[in-house]
């Protein structure tokens, strides 16, 4: 049984459901209830209940595509910053397909301190010294050798892909690679790349103005006009 | 004990002309401080309390930390101008010392520190304006700051004060009344749970009037909940319009 009503604003300790109800998101079970932890929304979908929080650092979760700094080159691997409260780690073994010699091959061959790399969330488990492991055995993933890096809240990383990715479509028009991190920072590479500081700036926008209606529109529309600049300063 | 220079209760109304189970006005506005990843500033009357909190972010210095949960560090403050007639010394006085320790405490049941394992979150409590009651409106700041910053609480603490004036229980105590009257209980509770963070007390109380202080702060806190939703609603409405469009 739920005590909610979808998109209702949900405060920390309110009653979202019965014990046999199915609910995602941060809630806690307290005598057969589940109670939220957290100010957030509250979506129904079609196998149960979500809340979904309004503020907050990045919570990792596996399967997550993140893009992350290396911050150090331990021995076996590399610590990585993705902005949540804790550090991730990328091992060797997740990184490189092929079999390298540690005692001879130093790590800082293949990736050092400062490094960019989109990953994916291999395992999250707290008790952990690291309690993120990252890995580069994925499709779309690997170190980053040029391209802009965009930072935004965590929370605002649905409005950039939009719904069912319209956003994000919206921004492909422009030709050039992009790829949203879940936390919260996007990195996106054009031929030209003077493209690469309009979308930073639009990216920018969509954080801003992302309550505002009719946000895909206007971003459609300053796409269209840039492109419009570009073509007469050619001619 | 000095006498109070007015009368603290007169015909059944206290010096400020409250009823003795009536709150003073309660102001509160979330996301205060831009700088800070959750905020509050919370008015009980003239007592104005901003909390600012930091974090969850990486434990230094490191030894600090803990490998299964979290440490939340709380500082509560006077800010020199605070108080009504003599600067108050900014350096942390030992009251001020020891009522971080107790703010701490009050809000550590509510958080769910083991969400946060080696890490730390930094809790800023600056009373800018002193009237009484500095500690409890501090600990409904530092919750509400504490929400706003998405770090996973239980419920929120709301804090209120219940007095003792001339044997009378009076709700949310001011400056006088704190000063002059027979004693003072300051209580952190959680509405959802219905739990106690936070019980002191000071002064001379019979258990009937212990009983009745209680009930009287239970009724107090959840008035202050009201508001603290309230509060907490006008900010996020904006955000949760902008979900709703996805």
């Amino acid at each position: 049984m739920y005590f909610v009503t979808p998109r209702q604003l949900i405060f920390p300790g309110d009653v979202v459901a019965t014990a046999d109800s199915k609910v995602e998101g941060p809630v806690y079970l307290d005598n057969g209830r589940y109670r939220s932890l957290v100010v957030g929304l509250v979506e129904f979908r079609d196998d149960g209940v979500v809340i979904v929080p309004l503020e907050g650092v990045y919570r990792p979760k596996k399967g997550d595509l993140v893009v992350g700094y290396v911050t150090d080159v331990l021995a076996t691997g590399w610590e990585v910053d993705l902005r949540s409260f804790m550090p991730a780690y990328l091992p060797v073994s997740e990184a490189l397909h092929k079999h390298v010699d540690l005692e001879t091959t130093p790590l800082t061959t293949f990736l050092n301190i400062g490094d960019v790399v989109v990953a994916k969330v291999k395992d999250v488990d707290l008790t952990d010294e690291y309690p993120i492991i990252l890995t580069l055995k994925e499709e779309r993933v690997g170190k980053v050798e040029s391209g802009t890096v965009v930072e935004i809240a965590p929370v605002k990383v649905p409005r950039v892909i939009g719904k069912k990715g319209s956003m994000l479509n919206t921004l492909m028009e422009l030709g050039c690679d992009i790829v949203v991190g879940q936390n919260g920072r996007v990195w996106a590479r054009c031929k030209d790349p003077r493209d690469e500081v309009f979308l930073a700036s639009l990216i920018k926008k969509i954080e801003v103005e992302s309550h505002v209606m009719g946000l895909t529109d206007r971003v459609k529309a300053e796409i269209e006009n840039y492109k419009k600049t570009k073509q007469q300063a050619a001619v | 004990m000095k006498k109070s220079p007015v009368p603290l209760l007169q015909n059944g109304l206290r010096a400020d002309g409250r009823a003795p189970d009536q709150m003073r006005e309660i102001n509160i506005a979330v996301g205060v401080v831009s700088n800070a990843d959750g905020s509050a500033m919370v008015s009980y009357g003239l007592t104005t309390a901003v909390a600012a909190v930091y974090g969850p972010r990486e434990a230094h210095p490191r030894h600090l930390a803990l490998p299964d949960r979290g440490i939340m560090r709380v500082r509560y403050h006077m800010a020199p101008f605070s108080t009504k007639d003599e600067r108050k010394s900014p350096t942390p006085s030992r009251r001020e010392i020891e009522i971080s320790k107790v703010l701490r405490e009050a809000l550590e049941p509510a958080v769910v520190l083991e969400q946060y394992p080696r890490s730390r979150i930094d809790v800023f409590i600056e009373i800018l304006q002193a009237d009484g009651s500095t500690r409890v409106a501090s600990l409904t700041a530092a919750s509400l700051a504490l929400a706003d910053a998405g770090i996973y609480m239980r419920d929120l603490v709301v804090g209120v004060s219940v007095g003792l004036v001339e044997n009378t229980v009076v709700l949310d105590l001011n400056g006088l009344e704190d000063q002059y009257g027979e004693g003072d209980l300051p209580v952190g509770y959680m509405p959802n749970l219905k739990r106690f963070t936070l019980l002191q007390l000071d002064g001379a109380w019979s258990r009937e009037k212990f009983l009745e202080a209680i009930g009287l702060a239970v009724k107090g806190a959840e008035y202050v909940y009201q508001k603290a939703r309230d509060a907490l609603k006008n900010r996020y409405m904006s955000i949760a319009e902008e979900i709703h469009g996805r």
